[in-house]
């Protein structure tokens, strides 16, 4: 679902300031759209993470750039070992014959 | 639920700071954000989320310690964290950084091919979805529209609005969202419908309700009136002895649907007219049978 700015910056108990810093640093991206910039709920999330580490974990502004990176790789990371034990599934043998599974993993 | 002291591993008599500093230090072990893999720690983290709230709210943990309230119910709802919707999400979403296995896919052949694979499949895959917002005047979401939305990349989107859309709804373009990474097909435009409210139509499923006033000759002797509808006035007979809340039904004039029109409801509003009426005055205040009707007698006590 698509949230407006404002809504946004209500569910997310931000100021248009903060929000804005936010948004040059790269931490939250909304969607450009004819009628402006919009927000998913996933951005909110997001939000409500940054606003977790900065007020619950102690991690300062320099922080959370840092650990946004990191998260943004492990969700890459996570992403792709997803992808491959999808495709090492794929392309695995039934179970039943287990000596030539071991060869298939080993060619592919 | 547990005992909210030892979810945090604190004394009874801790001090509020105590508290604060205890949760702080499980909650950056524990953020489900920060162990986006592990259930365990997602569940740990509401047992010490909910412990937290309990006892950081003196009033509460007062009610606790004095046996008044237990700590069930004292688990946060549900919530849905960041690593959610990034495991959700398409690929390629903006925040998504794959640059942490570069390296690997540069020198082995097994993890090369399969990501080759997948780069295929991403390749062929279709383009993402764009997501719009339009609002449009309440007579055209009635009467159905043809608007042109300009697209944030340039070029417009012609959008015909069916008539009788309702509010939220949303119209799909095929193929006319964001082009595919690779070569496949491009992906759809969403446009979402919102209606703005008209200063005297309001709507109600497919009927249109309107109050439209009256003058007090017209209330009392009759008349034939304009009323405007959505397709434009037409002539309404208003009734001898009509009332400030009288209905009258307007048939088929209300909002298209898939057989027919809905209906227009009218509710007159008696309007005596303003400024000092000598007149009127000097034959009220002889008018015997006015002064003994009382529209009030229901309500007496």
């Amino acid at each position: 679902m698509i949230i407006s700015k404002v809504d946004f910056l209500q569910r997310a108990q931000l100021d248009c300031e903060t929000f804005g810093v936010w948004i040059q640093e790269g931490w939250l991206i909304p969607t450009g759209t004819a009628d402006g910039e919009v927000l998913s709920e996933m951005d909110l999330a997001r939000a409500r993470l940054i606003r977790d580490l900065k007020n619950d974990l102690g991690v300062n502004d320099e922080g959370v750039g840092v650990i946004l990176h990191l998260l943004d790789q492990i969700h890459g990371l996570r992403r792709t070992l997803e992808d491959l034990l999808l495709s090492a599934r794929e392309s695995s043998v039934p179970a039943d014959d287990p000596s030539s599974a071991d060869q298939d993993q080993g060619r592919k | 639920m547990k005992d909210p002291y030892e979810v945090l591993g604190v004394a009874q008599d801790a001090l509020p700071e105590e508290i604060r500093k205890a949760y702080l230090r499980l909650a950056k072990k524990l953020h489900p954000d920060l162990n986006p893999g592990s259930k365990h720690a997602e569940e740990r983290f509401k047992e010490v989320a909910g412990a937290y709230d309990l006892l950081s709210d003196p009033e509460k943990r007062r009610q606790f310690d004095n046996g008044e309230i237990d700590a069930s119910g004292a688990e946060r709802p549900h919530e849905r964290f960041y690593k959610d919707y990034a495991a959700e999400a398409a690929a390629g979403h903006p925040y998504e950084n794959r640059s942490g296995y570069a390296d690997f896919a540069e020198t082995d052949d097994i993890f090369a091919e399969l990501l080759r694979r997948r780069a295929r499949e991403a390749r062929d895959a279709r383009g993402p979805d764009l997501h719009y917002h339009l609002s449009i005047e309440f007579l055209e979401a009635v009467n159905g529209a043809t608007k042109l939305l300009s697209l944030p990349k340039g070029g417009t989107l012609q959008v015909t609005i069916p008539s009788g859309i309702q509010e939220g709804k949303i119209l799909r373009f095929r193929g006319k969202g964001a082009p595919s990474l690779g070569v496949g097909e491009p992906g759809d435009a969403l446009v979402e419908i919102s209606i703005n409210p008209h200063p005297f139509f309001s709507r109600h499923d497919d009927d249109i309700h309107i109050e439209l006033p009256i003058t007090l000759t017209e209330a009392v002797l009759g008349a034939e009136v304009r009323a405007p509808t959505p397709k434009g006035p037409v002539v309404l007979t208003v009734p001898k002895g009509s009332n400030t809340g009288n209905v009258l039904r307007l048939k088929g004039r209300g909002v298209p649907r898939r057989e027919g029109h809905g209906d227009e409801f009218v509710t007159l509003k008696v309007m005596v007219p303003p400024g000092p009426n000598p007149d009127l005055e000097a034959f009220l205040s002889n008018w015997a049978a006015g002064k003994e009707y009382d529209p009030r007698r229901d309500m007496k006590p």
